[in-house]
């Protein structure tokens, strides 16, 4: 079932049973040795579909399945972040987004497995193993939100969410060949967001093309009180996809190019660049000088939010509990060492590291003002009369196999070199399909200035219309 | 350059009992990616202001009205450990 949203919904307004599409989604993913889904909610989204065949509602995404990964709170769904120590949590109430999908009428499938709570770049991390890469099951979907990449990009869920703290919605779309949006920062509630680096992360959309993806922002974009960074969205995302990029300004950074890209990569984007131009587009090289430096200070900003997010783990009010209960500093670090895997713990007790008496400005407030240079860098790019959006590759290389880096976490590390300024300056980027390179598909993304999605993705959707990379599926889901 | 007595006293501060056989992986990767943060003192930020949050904002108010919240049931149906309607902790003293 490759559709797009359009697609399924005209089918089911033609009187499909959508009981039938979901229940067809759940043989499919049951068949499926992916490994996409940690916990499938096959019960209550069949009730659901019963419900909507026999009355249907009106909403947006009323009757469309949707998988969510596992950091979003779902009432009465677990939501573990492929983690040991949330194993069987039921959260009690919804995230703020998945209110909205339910106000508009999508029924949850499932949840996507992950990085643990969402640290890592290829899914390796999750305690319930891998997820494979449809396009080649030998290589990583990506991370961290791999599994809800891959359930897409094999048709076991026509959209889905993740969420991006420095590239974990862009580069499982980059790997697995599909559609993922990093909305500005503030633009969607993380309300019900099991947090991680919050200075940095966004709930945004996986899905086959641009339409779909501005639908689902259409959804889930907006102010919400609980999360009081969030602010109004003026929406109408999918009604501005068209107009193309005629007179378009588009920048091309040059420290995004050359050492450490995969050669076929950096001339699939190229060929991106020269489509764009044939659309009436123009292109001009800009400079991002600090780019180096974003690694080093995103790692040390998010390693420190994460050392002091993740101190509620602690198997009292919810989580892993051990044994006899000893005195309380003992029993919960052992709870944590038991319960967190390896990445976790390392950039726990690295950000606490960061944080602690003494090197809390060689560190922390260091990377922030580092921050501040990457934030300008990007500002002085996208100024008027500079570009309207900036062109990049995604990933600097298409997916690698399991096993490949994993043993080696600084080399994991360094693949988010594109994606991290994009959280440390809080502007929106998308990454879309230019092409394949040995038969694994290359990410091209789209970066815009603070709230400006709407040309983000007009840019995004002229390039998909001109080239029939979106449709291409992988061999075995066809 | 952090040490092993480093290494258990950071676990200590961020409540993680860091294992015997852990501790020199551990140590080795800490001292690398250390390094690799070393090279933001190239730049000079002395008179950079630092970014606490990329969109600009200003205080967030709303009506001070009760609304629904969780019921007790809910808020302690995940604990692992509970008594007589509350969550039930490790000794403390």
């Amino acid at each position: 079932m490759i559709a797009m949203l359009r697609e399924l919904k005209e089918r089911l307004a033609a009187g499909a049973s959508a009981e039938e599409m979901v229940s067809s989604l759940f043989d499919k993913i049951k068949r499926s040795d992916l490994n996409a889904y940690t916990i499938l909610s096959e019960d209550l989204a069949l009730e659901e579909a019963r419900e909507f065949d026999l009355a249907p509602c009106s909403g947006l995404l009323a009757g469309i399945p949707i998988a969510i990964k596992s950091s979003i709170s779902t009432r009465g769904i677990e939501t573990n972040c492929s983690s040991r120590i949330l194993s069987g949590y039921i959260p009690p109430y919804d995230a703020h987004v998945i209110e909205r999908l339910k106000e508009e009428g999508a029924i949850i499938i499932g949840k996507t497995n992950m990085d643990e709570f969402a640290m890592g770049t290829s899914t390796e991390t999750s305690f319930f193993g891998p997820t494979r890469n449809p396009w080649k099951t030998d290589r990583v979907p990506g991370g961290s939100s791999g599994g809800s990449a891959a359930a897409v990009a094999a048709g076991e869920a026509p959209c889905a969410l993740g969420s991006d703290t420095g590239g974990s919605i862009r580069c499982p779309a980059s790997f697995c060949g599909i559609v993922g949006l990093k909305p500005t920062y503030g633009l969607v509630s993380r309300y019900g967001l099991v947090s991680y680096a919050n200075s940095l992360e966004q709930i945004g959309p996986l899905a086959l093309n641009v339409e779909d993806a501005a639908m689902v922002l259409d959804v889930i974009a907006g102010r919400d009180l609980r999360d009081s960074t969030s602010l109004n969205s003026e929406g109408g995302y999918m009604a501005g996809l068209e107009g193309g990029v005629d007179g378009l300004v588009c920048g091309v950074p040059k420290e995004y190019f050359g050492d450490g890209v995969d050669p076929e990569v950096e001339t699939l984007v190229w060929d991106a660049i020269s489509k764009l131009e044939e659309l009436g587009a123009s292109w001009k090289e800009v400079s991002l000088p600090h780019t180096k430096y974003a690694l080093a200070a995103y790692y040390i900003i998010a390693m420190s939010e994460a050392s002091s997010n993740l101190a509620r783990f602690d198997g009292l009010r919810y989580g892993l509990r051990l044994g006899a209960d000893q005195d309380w500093h003992t029993t919960f670090s052992e709870i944590r060492a038991a319960g967190l895997g390896p990445e976790v713990k390392r950039r726990i007790l690295l950000g606490t590291y960061a944080l602690s008496a003494g090197y809390y400005g060689r560190y922390y407030l260091k990377a922030l003002k580092v921050r501040t240079l990457i934030k300008e860098d990007f500002e002085r790019a996208l100024s008027a009369g500079g570009a309207d959006v900036l062109v990049t590759p995604t990933m600097p290389f298409p997916a690698f196999k399991i096993g490949e880096r994993i043993e080696d976490p600084l080399s994991l590390y360094m693949a988010d070199v594109f994606t991290v300024p994009i959280n440390l300056a809080g502007v929106p980027a998308i990454s879309l399909s230019c092409g394949f390179a040995r038969g694994l598909p290359v990410g091209l993304q789209i970066i815009g200035r603070h709230f400006d999605e709407k040309l983000v993705l007009r840019t995004a959707k002229a390039y998909e219309d001109a080239t029939p990379y979106h449709e291409t599926v992988p061999k075995e889901v066809v | 350059m952090i040490t092993g007595e480093d290494v258990d006293h950071i676990g200590w501060l961020a409540s993680i009992k860091v294992a015997e056989d852990e501790k020199e992986g551990f140590l080795a990767l800490f001292n690398s990616v250390l390094d690799y943060f070393h090279q933001l003192d190239e730049l000079d930020t002395e008179d950079v202001e630092p970014t606490y949050r990329v969109v600009d904002l200003t205080n967030v108010f709303r009506e001070d009205v009760a609304v629904e919240s969780l019921s007790q049931e809910e808020s302690l149906r995940n604990a692992p450990r509970r008594e007589n309607g509350y969550f039930k902790s490790p000794r403390i003293v």
